[in-house]
């Protein structure tokens, strides 16, 4: 089947959306779609998929123009879809879901579970997925509950298959075999959309790649163009995409966890006996696929979860059982994961967002009373000093764009004197620009000889920034690398999926995945030849400036 | 730690984890439940009754084919030893959770039971009175039809993902419509048919508001009940009290015995003796335990409750399906409405005295399926039952303390004494289209 946009214009109030955007999709053929975050990709394959109705241009499937007025439209015209966040119902079982809207049915309205459970197993073993069809979706780990989902898209006969940012929440060997589900499915005839932002993966598995920026596919690449070109492309102006960092100078351990294990309200560890060292003066990272306790270590750290057993020591304080406040006076700086729910007060301005935690000491208060002028002056510092863009310091916060925002948490957790980093996804979201902003300002933290905790599910973060690396899997620390250059891509990987660090190396050196081989290839190649790319990030930074006037 | 780093270097004590696990704090709140309601039943029902007080209970009914004798039993042997049974299974129940295990219903339906028997002794131990214990449960079963077919509209409702708080207001006006129907025509079962009609109308204007205008759907449950009230008030106090004759005497819905099962003894009067309405509540349990769970219809709507979003993307249309499960829920509770007045009652201010709203208890308790409604619904009709019997024959505490007991029960078991209760993942959020 062979699918065409022809000028799709979507706009939201005055953003325009989409504007005008040509793209062509062959049979057979992973086609790429590279932009960044709100670059407009998700909003097109929506208009693609029907759940939004474009307000110019046109859907043309094999020559004929079509209107889709919802998805069930463009699935029977044969366009399936896999959701980032997955259109998959919790408590129903792997069957139900892949029937759900189109079930097989006896008499009286009863769903014919023999039918669906075939039809699951069927494309199943057609694909070697191993999906049981009775098992309850909720149990599921993301990377099966994926198979999931490209199943429900096959049993309906897609022979377009979009999947949008499909390996924003999987290991590094489940994306390596979802590249290899990508090519099956491209041999069996499917042509497949494949939205991301990630480079990599772009160059290992795309037959053709167009490049979105702004709403506007600016323009089409191929496999064999260099990250640097394909960053260019997409951000609109030269980028480095390496962190320039010294080696660390470790000092003393002053933060220590031991033996920290959190249980849910079920009882379960969601975390596990964990313990590690952070020292000043070097970043730990915390790598692991989302959802195995990051977000309750940090917590726990914060002082918003209360340990069940074990310590947390900072300068040879115990942190646990604390309320909050008390963590923070401590000298703890946290970036949440989540900047809009957990990080701003989206209608408080911006001024008041930068003294969130200080707002009640001296000099932002006095005898109880709030003074507007330090608060002011306060901002206009810290929004100098972070180039943070904003129109006035008085807008609320949720003016800003992604970037914006979250040098404003930056700024606030940074603007005291810290005995402690810990940001947890901190670039999730944001364009390559802020990106670049934000790890300078991290790696100056840790400079300041500060001991600092990241906590990212992006393995290339995590490489870019870490002294350390400890893989979380099940709650639990499964084991501690060195960062930089001798971190290795595939066994990181695979402890993420709960292999030991021995039995990880070794399985490593057997199968290597397409994109470590990747990371082999840009090793060996010359340094680009782009001079651009090779200017300082001061320079980058100007251009962004210009840019933006 | 030292402070070169190799590169293996493990975190210190990592690789103890296995070694020392730590568990979940056993959960007590359960188990010492059960024995102390054991305990409270053996001092309170069994030791502190004198040893020469007799408790009869009657299980014949009028009308049975073979008459059971009333059977006597000796107080306090009898209060005592059903609190032995009750402690036993409590016993079960603290061995199970200490070693971490679930505990397993059954030992809750043995408490439960066991400490209601023993009440029902101690409350008739040494009087002349005789605990009537058919006519006991055959009154608790045609008192929970009401309720059983309010928590089935609560549950059609909320598993499509609207609140529905309104079921108090659309109780009232089926028997509101129920009344007036059957005392114009003269014929209860015109009554019947038409109270679901009232009951969709209201269910309709809660659909209306919680799906299209978005307003917050507690909020119009809540108006709509106070309408319906003030509404069934003012035709109460002006047409129907102008005209008690035409509007307000409905004739009662005959009782329809089963052939044969109903001659069966104790069962048989308690479970097939009953107007038409006990039995489409049957129906309506069983085919709902089936159609919620097992049909494309079911699917569908479950789906809009978990995940509406879900359901859009494989061509659902998620509201269409709320406003349905809406209007057909609400007509359910309509019908509880003429089985509220079935026994040919004239309508009164207010008639459902809160029913609604603990037929939403029953829906929370039986966790949104149609069969742990009709369980829940039994649980509150028996206390009721109970209280009317004792309002009779005297009972040694008040009655209406008595009868609070099920609702206090309620709270701490929504609470979580038996396990979380999970509600539809998206109840009560719209879906903005």
């Amino acid at each position: 089947m062979r699918l065409e946009l022809r000028g799709i214009t979507k706009r939201f109030g005055p953003l325009v959306a989409n504007d005008g955007i040509d793209l062509t999709f062959e049979p057979g053929e992973i086609h790429a779609l590279l932009g960044e975050n709100g670059a407009g990709k998700s909003t097109l394959m929506n208009v693609l998929y029907g759940l939004y109705q474009p307000d110019a241009g046109q859907v043309v499937v094999d020559g004929a123009p079509r209107v889709f007025a919802g998805p069930g439209d463009a699935m029977s015209a044969g366009i399936g879809m896999v959701h980032q966040h997955f259109m998959l119902v919790p408590v129903f079982t792997v069957a139900e879901n892949v029937v759900l809207g189109h079930e097989p049915t006896r008499r009286g309205g009863l769903i014919d579970l023999g039918e669906a459970r075939r039809k699951v197993r069927e494309i199943s073993d057609r694909f070697g997925f191993h999906v049981d069809p009775d098992a309850r979706v909720e149990d599921l780990p993301v990377g099966v509950q994926q198979r999931v989902e490209i199943i429900k898209a096959l049993s309906r006969d897609a022979e377009v298959l979009i999947l949008d940012e499909p390996t924003a929440v999987l290991t590094p060997q489940e994306t390596d075999e979802l590249i290899g589900i990508m090519r099956q499915l491209k041999d069996a005839g499917t042509s497949i959309v494949f939205i991301t932002h990630k480079l990599r993966e772009v160059r290992a598995v795309a037959d053709r790649i167009s490049v979105i920026r702004r709403g506007k596919v600016v323009g089409t690449a191929d496999p064999s163009a260099s990250e640097v070109e394909l960053a260019s492309l997409m951000v609109g102006r030269s980028v480095s995409l390496a962190v320039d960092k010294a080696p660390a100078t470790p000092g003393d351990p002053t933060f220590q966890v031991r033996n920290l294990t959190v249980l849910d309200a079920t009882a379960a560890p969601v975390v596990d006996d964990v313990s590690f060292d952070v020292h000043r003066g070097e970043i730990l990272a915390i790598a692991g696929v989302q959802g195995n306790g990051q977000t309750e270590l940090t917590e726990t750290i914060l002082g918003l979860r209360a340990p069940t057993a074990g310590t947390l020591t900072l300068d040879g304080t115990e942190l646990g059982g604390r309320t909050v406040s008390e963590v923070l006076r401590a000298g703890v700086g946290f970036v949440p994961e989540d900047r809009s729910t957990d990080g701003l007060v989206s209608s408080f301005s911006i001024a008041e967002n930068l003294v969130l935690d200080l707002y009640d000491t001296e000099p932002y208060a006095r005898r109880g009373s709030m003074s507007p002028t330090t608060v002011a002056q306060n901002a206009e510092r810290r929004v100098a000093e972070f180039d943070i863009r904003v129109t006035s310091t008085t807008d609320p916060v949720s003016t800003l764009s992604g970037g914006n925002q979250q040098k404003v948490v930056l700024a606030r957790e940074m603007s005291r004197p810290l005995r402690l980093l810990v940001a947890s996804q901190p670039t999730r979201g944001l364009d390559v620009g802020s990106i670049e902003f934000v790890h300078k300002r991290i790696v100056a933290e840790r400079d300041n000889g500060t001991p600092v905790v990241i906590v990212s599910t992006e393995l290339d973060e995590v490489l870019a920034l870490a002294d350390r690396i400890a893989v979380m899997y099940r709650g639990a620390v499964i084991g501690v690398v060195e960062g930089g250059g001798a971190a290795d891509r595939d066994v990181l990987g695979l402890m993420m999926a709960g292999i030991p660090l021995e039995q990880a190396r070794a399985q490593a050196a057997e199968h290597r995945t397409a994109l470590a081989t990747l990371d082999a290839e840009i090793e060996a190649e010359p340094a680009p030849a782009d001079p651009v790319a090779a200017t300082d990030p001061q320079d980058a930074a100007t251009t962004h400036e210009e840019d933006q006037a | 730690m030292s402070t070169t780093h190799t590169p293996v270097a493990p975190a210190p004590a990592a690789p103890e984890h296995l070694s020392t696990p730590v568990q979940a704090p056993v959960r007590w709140r359960g188990p010492l439940t059960s024995v102390a309601l054991g305990v409270f039943s053996l001092v309170a029902f069994g030791l502190a009754t004198p040893g020469s007080y007799e408790t009869t209970f009657t299980l014949a009914t009028r009308g049975d084919l073979f008459q059971i004798a009333p059977v006597t039993v000796p107080s306090r042997v009898s209060a005592v030893l059903l609190s032995l049974v009750v402690l036993a299974a409590a016993a079960v129940q603290v061995q199970r959770a200490r070693a971490r295990r679930r505990v397993p219903v059954w030992t809750h339906v043995v408490v439960g039971a066991a400490v209601f028997l023993a009440l029902l002794v101690w409350v008739m131990a040494g009087r002349e009175a005789a605990m009537p214990f058919t006519l006991l449960l055959t009154n608790a079963l045609v008192l929970a039809v009401p309720l059983v077919l309010g928590a089935l509209a609560g549950l059609l409702c909320e598993r499509s993902g609207i609140i529905n708080i309104a079921i108090e207001g659309q109780l009232l006006a089926g028997a509101f419509l129920a009344v007036v129907v059957a005392s114009t025509t003269g014929n209860p079962y015109a009554g019947l048919l038409a109270a679901p009609f009232a009951g969709a109308l209201v269910g309709l204007g809660l659909g209306l508001f919680a799906i299209r205008y978005r307003v917050d759907q507690i909020i119009v449950g809540v108006v709509l009940n106070v309408l319906v009230i003030g509404l069934t008030n003012y035709l109460f106090s002006t047409v129907l009290t102008n005209n008690p004759q035409q509007l307000n005497s409905p004739p009662r819905l005959p009782n329809l015995p089963v052939p044969l099962l109903a001659d069966i003894p104790v069962l048989g009067p308690v479970l097939f003796d009953h107007p038409l309405t006990v039995y489409l509540m049957y129906v309506g349990v069983a085919v709902l335990q089936i159609m919620v769970f097992r049909s494309r219809w079911g699917l569908r709507m479950r789906a809009a409750g978990e995940h509406p979003k879900a359901a859009d993307t494989v061509g659902i249309n998620v509201n269409r399906t709320r406003l349905r499960s809406t209007v057909l829920g609400s007509a359910v509770a309509g019908l509880g409405g003429a089985a509220l007045v079935s026994a040919g009652l004239a309508f009164t201010k207010e008639l459902t005295s809160g029913k609604g709203y603990i037929a939403l208890a029953a829906m929370i308790l039986g966790r949104w399926s149609p069969t742990g409604a009709l369980a829940a619904s039994l649980f509150f009709g028996l206390a009721d039952a109970l209280r009317r019997v004792l309002n009779n024959t005297g009972s040694p505490i008040p009655s209406e303390l008595l009868a609070m007991l099920p609702y206090l029960a309620t709270i701490f078991a929504v609470a979580g004494l038996v396990g979380r209760v999970r509600p539809p993942a998206a109840e009560g959020v719209p879906y903005p289209k």
